[in-house]
């Protein structure tokens, strides 16, 4: 980072199926509700799964409400939750300053099932559908599409903070969204990583994950300094493992030296927690446990959110660092819902129940398929930030 | 920056550092018969999607150009990579499986390859780089834009050098591949880096 440059946040939303804005989907989170229900017979997957959905009709009428019919849901929920976030950040996004940067693993997907029609067949790209999307808000500069596994949401805000640290641009509009269908389902199931009931993270009973849907948005802003109340992304690190491209590394190696990246000279007792991947597969939650604990993290606690949104993709990062800032800003570290009995090799500081914290920083984890591991250091005010 | 090696690849020609490569049969065909000639150790190579053997065979006769010892542990080489299509071919191959209620056979090993970032974990593994990998698609091929793109992943300041890869693989039969490794010290900008790969993507 340049000696006069701090990535603030300036504005964020979420819209997932608890509820519309950062606010209603904190307070869902703090009282412990989840969106997560069992479909049986849905896009006729054969076997029930159980999954973070938004109700179809609701959410139709919520977008045609918004004349965003000739967008597909993907786009729809892109738009949503970036119009709600520029709103607060007083910002034009129709200037050539601003750059989008998107975070998706699957996009429109769901066009390539011969049974969904009514809109082009070259949406599927997600060049094409991002630009589609920029457009809504006038802006003029190509978007950037991040789409690396479940760490994208993670990797668009790393690629923000470049931009506009290396001067290219003066604000990002970050925004993470996926939606589910067949084709993402029936994977997941093939790969026997879906549980069949309400995922339960770092539990000794976890038997998978759980997918959800949802968008998130952040719109960061270049500036010499920060306001103490103000949130900075200090510092991230991009990691693989390199030791197989579908399960995580025994030695937590990808994940262990994205930590040590974000962390070096960074005093971890500055910490409230680590916001982890905690998918509540076998693996996952095994390796973090190892990666968090090799990283000297071990009396810091963790926590995972999965338990109420299900695994978002795309979404994921940038969802879950919202929250986790709010929380900061709320002064507790949230509990782990799904979470009773320690089921990994090295013990970490987890709860079910919310503990009180005075910390002002976080790292956000993740970790997916092709072997990639992404950590970023968060801070309020940005002093810590060296 | 500097651009240390460069590759460009196409189904109908192929140009490793200014000289041109001969090449046999067409489509996944002519990956195959590449990786027999120039590689032949790594097995795993047959089980891979389209892009992963396009990015894997392009990324073994650029690594094997370069002075240096391979296979050695390291952090400080990136593999950035980016394209229009993302994963579009494995996709279409998996919808194919999941299609039809009666003939339903979602296969995890195809799964795997419906994300774009795969190939680069493939020659991370292969190469034993923990560095960063990542996967960024754009709406079309924009060098000003990848340039940027590279230049900004330098400020990792772990990363001394990336193998920046567009690898567009829009059908089995139909590809475009630039390979570049570009390192941390030199004089080139990133207009300079962009200028480059604009006149090799012509040249295609």
């Amino acid at each position: 980072m340049g000696d006069d440059a701090m990535i603030v946040k300036l504005s964020d939303h979420i819209l997932s199926p608890l509820g519309d804005g950062t606010e209603a989907n904190y307070m869902a989170v703090r009282e412990g509700r989840s969106a997560l229900k069992r479909y049986s017979g849905k896009w006729h997957v054969p076997e029930p799964f159980v999954a973070s959905l938004f109700d179809e009709e609701a959410f139709a009428a919520e977008s045609s409400a918004l004349h965003l019919e000739s967008y597909t849901p993907f786009e729809q929920v892109l738009v949503r939750t970036i119009r709600a976030a520029l709103e607060n950040a007083h910002v034009d996004a129709a200037s050539s300053k601003v750059v989008f940067v998107f975070s998706t693993t699957k996009g429109n997907v769901c066009l390539l099932d011969e049974h969904v029609s009514g809109f082009p067949q070259e949406r599927v790209l997600l060049g094409v559908s991002a630009r589609k999307v920029c457009a809504h808000f006038g802006n003029p500069n190509p978007p950037v599409v991040v789409s690396n596994a479940c760490i994208s949401g993670l990797c668009a805000q790393i690629e923000a903070m470049r931009l506009l640290e290396g001067g290219f641009y003066d604000y990002a509009v970050v925004a993470g969204a996926d939606m589910q269908s067949q084709f993402i389902v029936s994977g997941f199931q093939s790969f026997k990583a879906l549980s069949d009931e309400p995922c339960r993270p770092f539990d000794a009973a976890r038997k998978g994950l759980n997918l959800g849907e949802a968008a998130a948005c952040i719109v960061y802003a270049r500036r010499e300094k920060a306001q103490p109340e103000e949130w900075v992304a200090c510092r991230g690190a991009i990691r693989n493992d390199a030791n197989h491209i579908s399960g995580p590394s025994r030695e937590g190696e990808g994940s262990y030296r994205a930590l040590k990246a974000v962390l070096a000279g960074f005093d971890a007792g500055e910490l409230a927690f680590v916001n982890a991947h905690g998918t509540a597969t076998a693996y996952n939650d095994e390796m973090e446990s190892v990666a968090i604990t090799r990283a000297g993290l071990a009396e810091v606690p963790v926590n995972g959110l999965k338990g109420h949104f299900g695994h978002t993709m795309g979404a994921a990062g940038v969802l879950e660092t919202i929250l986790s800032m709010r929380a900061v800003d709320d002064r507790c570290v949230l509990g782990t819902k799904g979470f009773e009995h320690c089921g990994v090799s090295h013990p970490l500081r987890l709860t079910a129940q919310h503990q009180s914290t005075d910390k002002r920083a976080f790292v956000k984890l993740l970790s997916g398929f092709g072997g990639c591991n992404a950590a970023l250091l968060f801070a309020k005010g940005g002093g810590l930030c060296v | 920056m500097r651009i240390k090696k460069w590759l460009s690849f196409s189904p109908d020609s192929l140009s490793l550092n200014g000289e041109t490569l001969g090449v046999v049969g067409g489509g996944v065909e002519m990956l195959h018969e590449l990786y027999r000639r120039k590689v032949g150790d790594y097995p795993k190579f047959f089980k891979m999607d389209m892009l992963g053997k396009l990015g894997f065979v392009a990324s073994e006769l650029l690594l094997q150009s370069e002075d240096a010892p391979r296979f050695v542990p390291r952090e400080d080489r990136s593999v950035v990579f980016c394209n229009r299509s993302a994963s579009l071919v494995a996709d279409r191959r998996y919808q194919e499986t999941i299609s039809d209620a009666d003939n339903y056979y979602p296969s995890p090993a195809l799964f795997v390859y419906t994300l774009p970032n795969i190939v680069t974990g493939e020659i991370a593994i292969r190469n034993k780089y923990y560095g960063e990998t990542s996967f960024v698609v754009l709406e079309k091929f924009d060098p000003e834009q990848i340039a940027m793109h590279v230049a900004a992943a330098f400020q990792d300041p772990v990363c001394q050098s990336q193998l920046v890869g567009w690898t567009e693989c829009s059908d089995e039969s139909h590809w475009q591949c630039l390979m570049l490794l570009v390192e941390r010290e030199g004089e080139l900008d990133r207009h300079g880096l962009a200028a480059t790969l604009e006149r090799m993507f012509t040249s295609l």
